[in-house]
C-alpha cells in the first residue's frame, strides 16, 4: 500500500511538471495556431535564471526570477520571432525549432553542456510521511505549484476581460477581430503566460531533478506535447486530467514493468487516444 | 454623399477570381441590400470591406481609404459586422459573447434588451445551446450595444422560423432609422419591407444597381437576376 502512495505521489510530481508545460503550450496553440517547439527552451531559461538567482536571494526568489525570466523571454520572442509569421505555419515551426537547438547550444557556451547541481534548499530533499508512505517534499512541491497554476489559470480565464478573449479567440479567432478586438495582444499575454509556468516548472524542476542542463526542456517537452494533444489543444483543464493520466501511467509502468517501458505506455495511450477520438467523430 | 464607396473591387482566394471590379455604393440612410444567387460573392464583398478577405480596389468609409486596414481598427472606427452563419461564441454565456462586444462603460444594454428581451432570461445560457433564431439576435445584439457609423449585415434571416424572420427583420426595420445597413438578404419580402436601394451580384461583378422597390416590381427582371419570382 506504502508503495502505491509513493508512486501515485511521485507519478502526480511529473504529472505536475508536464501540466506546468502543457498549460501554455495548449493555450499558444489553441489560441494563436503556434505549434512552439521552443516552449521547453523557455523552462531552460527559468531553470538556469533559478540556478543563477537562488544562491544570491535565496530559493523563493529564484523561484521568482525563473518565473520572470520565463515570461520575460517568451514575450519577446513571441513579439520579435512569432509575430512577423502570423499565418505562416511553416516558416514559424523553423524558428522555433531552430530558437530550440540555438537556445541549447547558447546555454552549453553559457554554462556547460553539463548538468549542474541546482542549489535546492535542504528541506525540498527530505521525504515527509504521508498516508502511511515515505513520500519526496519535491514531488509535493511540484504538484502544489501545478495546483496554484491550474487554479490561477481557471479563475484568470474565467473572470478577466482578457480571459474571456482568450476563450472567446480559442473558438473562433477572427469574429474577437471584427468585434473589434485586436487579439494580437492577447497573442503576446498568453506567450507570456504560458513562459510563466514553464519557468516555474524550470525552476521546480531543477529541485526535482537536483540538476539544470541545457537540453532539459526539450526531452519534458516532447511528454509536454503529447499531454496537450490527449488533453485537447486550447483547453486548460484538458491539459490537467492528461498531465495526471500520463504521469502516473507512466510512474506505475516504469516501476511494475520494465524502465523505460512507461514512456512507451504514454506514447501507446496518445495513440488509443487519437483512435478512439477519430472513431468517435466517424460515428 | 453615401457613407460607403466601393470601387473596382477584385478579390482572388485559392487562385480563384471571385470578385472582378465591384463598385457600388451605400447610402448613408435606411438599408442598402446586396442581392444575387448563391455563390456570386456577397459574404466575400462584405468580407473584403471588412479586411477579412484580402481585396485589391478601394473602399472609402466615411471619407477614408480602408481597404487593407486591419479588421479590429475598422470596427473600431464604427463598422459593426453580423456575419452569415452568425458565430456566435458556443462555449460563452450569452452575458459573456455581449461582454465581449462591450468597447466603452456605456453599452447600450437598454436597446440590445428591449429589442430581443430573450437574451436578459437567457444571460446565464451557453450560446451554443440556443436556437438558431436566438443566436442570430445575439449576434445583432452584440454589434448594437456599441456605436456604429455603418453595418454589414449578412442573411440575417437565413434558416429562420416565419415567426422569428419577422422577428428580426422588426429589429432590423428599428435599428436602420439610427445606422445605415448594407444588408445581405435573400428573403424578398424582408427585402421589400427594409431596403431602400439594390445592389444584385452576379458571377462576380455587378448586374444591377437601382431602387429595391423597382426591382422587385419586375418581375421578369427579379427572375432573370436572382432565380426567383417576386411575388412568391
Ligand atoms: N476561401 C475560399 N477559397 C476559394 N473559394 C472561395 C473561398 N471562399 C469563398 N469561395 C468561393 O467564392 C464564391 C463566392 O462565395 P460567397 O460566400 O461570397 O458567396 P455568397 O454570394 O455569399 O453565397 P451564398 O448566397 O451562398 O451565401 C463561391 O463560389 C465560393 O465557393
Ligand atoms: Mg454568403
Amino acid at each position: 500500500m506504502s508503495t502505491v502512495v509513493l508512486l501515485a505521489v511521485t507519478g502526480l510530481g511529473l504529472s505536475a511538471l508536464y501540466f506546468l508545460i502543457a498549460s501554455g503550450l495548449s493555450l499558444v496553440f489553441g489560441l494563436a495556431d503556434v505549434l512552439n517547439f521552443a516552449h521547453g527552451w523557455f523552462l531552460t531559461v527559468g531553470a538556469y535564471a533559478a540556478y543563477w538567482a537562488t544562491p544570491k536571494v535565496g530559493f523563493a526568489g529564484g523561484v521568482v526570477a525563473g518565473v520572470l525570466a520565463g515570461a520575460g523571454v517568451a514575450a519577446l520572442v513571441e513579439l520579435v520571432m512569432i509575430r512577423p509569421l502570423y499565418k505562416r505555419t511553416i516558416a514559424q515551426v523553423l524558428v522555433t525549432v531552430g530558437l530550440s537547438l540555438a537556445g541549447v547550444a547558447l546555454f552549453q557556451a553559457l554554462f556547460s553542456p553539463d548538468a549542474r547541481i541546482f542549489p535546492s534548499p535542504k528541506w525540498t530533499q527530505q521525504v515527509v510521511g504521508f498516508l502511511g508512505a515515505r513520500v519526496p517534499v519535491k514531488s509535493l512541491l511540484l504538484i502544489a505549484g501545478a495546483v496554484v497554476v491550474l487554479a490561477a489559470l481557471l479563475a484568470f480565464l474565467r473572470w478577466t476581460r482578457y480571459g474571456l478573449i482568450i476563450r472567446a479567440g480559442v473558438e473562433n479567432r477572427e469574429m474577437v477581430t471584427a468585434l473589434g478586438i485586436d487579439v494580437r495582444k492577447a497573442f503576446t499575454l498568453v506567450f507570456a503566460i504560458g513562459g510563466a509556468a514553464a519557468g516555474l516548472a524550470g525552476a521546480l524542476g531543477g529541485v526535482y531533478f537536483e540538476s539544470v542542463s541545457p537540453t532539459g526542456g526539450a526531452s519534458l517537452l516532447i511528454f509536454a506535447f503529447i499531454v496537450v494533444v490527449i488533453g485537447g489543444m486550447g483547453s486548460i483543464t484538458g491539459s490537467a486530467v492528461a498531465a495526471v493520466a500520463v504521469g502516473l501511467l507512466q510512474q506505475f509502468v516504469n516501476y511494475y514493468g520494465s524502465a523505460g517501458a512507461g514512456d512507451v505506455c504514454a506514447v501507446a495511450l496518445l495513440a488509443i487516444v487519437l483512435l478512439t477520438r477519430r472513431q468517435a467523430r466517424q460515428a | 454623399m453615401s457613407i460607403l464607396q466601393v470601387r473596382d473591387l477584385n478579390v482572388v482566394l485559392s487562385g480563384l477570381s471571385i470578385l472582378q471590379g465591384v463598385s457600388f455604393d451605400v447610402a448613408p440612410t435606411g438599408v442598402t441590400v446586396l442581392l444575387g444567387r448563391n455563390g456570386v460573392g456577397k459574404t466575400t464583398t462584405l468580407r473584403a470591406i471588412l479586411g477579412l478577405a484580402p481585396g485589391i480596389g478601394s473602399v472609402t468609409f466615411d471619407g477614408a481609404d480602408i481597404l487593407g486596414r486591419r479588421t479590429h481598427e475598422l470596427v473600431q472606427k464604427g463598422l459593426g459586422y453580423v456575419p452569415e452563419d452568425r458565430c456566435v461564441f458556443a462555449g460563452l454565456t450569452v452575458a459573456e459573447n455581449l461582454r465581449l462586444a462591450e468597447r466603452t462603460k456605456n453599452s447600450a444594454y437598454e436597446l440590445v434588451f428591449e429589442l430581443f428581451p430573450e437574451l436578459k432570461k437567457r444571460a446565464s445560457q451557453r450560446a451554443g445551446s440556443l436556437s438558431g433564431g436566438q443566436q442570430q439576435m445575439l449576434a445583432l445584439g452584440r454589434v448594437l450595444l456599441t456605436e456604429n457609423r455603418l453595418l454589414l449585415v449578412d442573411e440575417p434571416t437565413k434558416g429562420l422560423a416565419p415567426k422569428v424572420v419577422t422577428e428580426v427583420a422588426d429589429a432590423l426595420a428599428r435599428v436602420a432609422v439610427r445606422v445605415p445597413i448594407l444588408l445581405v438578404e435573400q428573403n424578398l419580402a424582408v427585402v421589400r419591407r427594409l431596403a431602400g436601394d439594390a445592389v444584385v451580384l452576379a458571377a462576380g461583378q455587378v448586374a444591377w444597381t437601382g431602387g429595391a422597390s423597382e426591382l422587385l416590381s419586375d418581375h421578369d427582371l427579379t427572375k432573370s437576376l436572382l432565380g426567383v419570382g417576386s411575388h412568391s
